[in-house]
């Protein structure tokens, strides 16, 4: 790609983005916007996704709310999140976590947590 | 006052708009475009700016065109186009027209360019025809199908689609925004897409249809 469209395409990225993984615990606040009044809304579930690169990249964050799972797609670099915070990390094999959706009951959100180093 | 600058489309990408928005925009760098001559109702018969775009080689360019260029003190440039005015123009030759002065951000523009060439292309493609079906049994894949009707009118009728050379056209993009100027680089953001391929030369002009 051209260099000068490049650079406008890196400045619209985000540069205090946590590291995050797919398996990760996470809340996510989002700006909502009610008429004129602006809130904050947090979602909270796992990353079982995480697609595309740089602007176009995506995550998809479930959780299960009253016995419903419900699934939401954030842009990564989107200015509408306010702050991603990782609750939890955890142990994964899979890339994309696509098997949650076939689980019913306790296993639903149940994933392997990652060991914190023996130091601590 | 002047609202056509010339420009070099350098590709696209996504921009969070002030709404934050992800809206696809394309780079283009405009001009600077120096003035180079300046035609009015009294001697030309009708009020036009000539302006210049690309700086070049002296080298490049045939004598006529330079020594042209010397008499309103633009250096060599490649590219010269007219821009009709209707009124006399407020510039004079050697003045240079940035992106930030003809252009502010959320207005409308027409971006004219050269379309992308796609060679000889049959109708689906062309003109969009619908085509027959892939399978069972079919033999009328993409072909043209009928041209016209019976011994009247015994032809085919003036404009009837059929295949040809498409693409490589002169086509303008009416009403695009401006997403964002850049000027310190001469670039502006206009959301969407304008004709021909990456490094093509455009014309980006303030919209003729705009809503107002």
């Amino acid at each position: 790609m051209n260099p000068i469209v490049d650079e406008i395409s890196q400045s619209q990225l985000k540069s205090d983005l946590p590291p995050f993984k797919v398996g990760d615990g996470v809340r996510v606040h989002t700006k909502v916007r009610e008429g004129e009044k602006e809130r904050i809304q947090v979602f909270a579930g796992i990353v079982i996704a995480r697609k595309g690169r740089g602007i176009n990249e995506t995550f998809t964050v479930r959780r299960i709310s009253y016995g419903e799972g419900v699934e939401r797609v954030f842009p990564v670099h989107s200015p509408n999140i306010e702050k991603i915070e990782v609750d939890r990390e955890s142990e994964v094999m899979r890339a994309r976590m696509y098997y949650l959706r076939d689980r019913v009951g306790k296993k639903a959100m149940k994933v392997k947590e990652k060991r914190l180093s023996a130091s601590r | 006052m002047i609202k056509t600058l010339l420009g070099k489309k350098l590709g696209m990408t996504q921009v969070y708009d002030g709404d934050n928005v992800l809206v696809p925009v394309t780079v283009v760098e405009a001009g600077p475009c120096p003035v180079v001559q300046v035609k009015t109702n009294e001697k030309d018969g009708y009020d036009a700016v000539q302006i210049a775009f690309r700086p070049t080689k002296p080298q490049r360019l045939n004598k006529p065109i330079l020594g042209h260029l010397a008499k309103a003190g633009v250096e060599p440039h490649a590219r010269l186009r007219e821009v009709r005015l209707k009124e006399p123009a407020d510039v004079k030759p050697g003045d240079v027209l940035t992106v930030g002065e003809v252009f502010e951000e959320g207005q409308v523009v027409d971006v004219i360019g050269i379309s992308k060439g796609k060679g000889f292309a049959g109708v689906v493609k062309r003109f969009r025809a619908a085509g027959g079906p892939a399978s069972h049994g079919s033999m009328f894949h993409r072909r043209i199908g009928s041209i016209g009707m019976r011994q009247t009118p015994g032809r085919s009728w003036k404009n009837q689609s059929m295949p040809g050379h498409m693409g490589a056209k002169r086509r303008t993009v009416q009403n695009l925004r401006i997403v964002k100027i850049i000027p310190e680089k001469n670039l502006i953001l206009i959301r969407g897409s304008v004709p021909g391929a990456t490094g093509d030369e455009v014309v980006v002009r303030a919209a003729i249809k705009a809503r107002k």
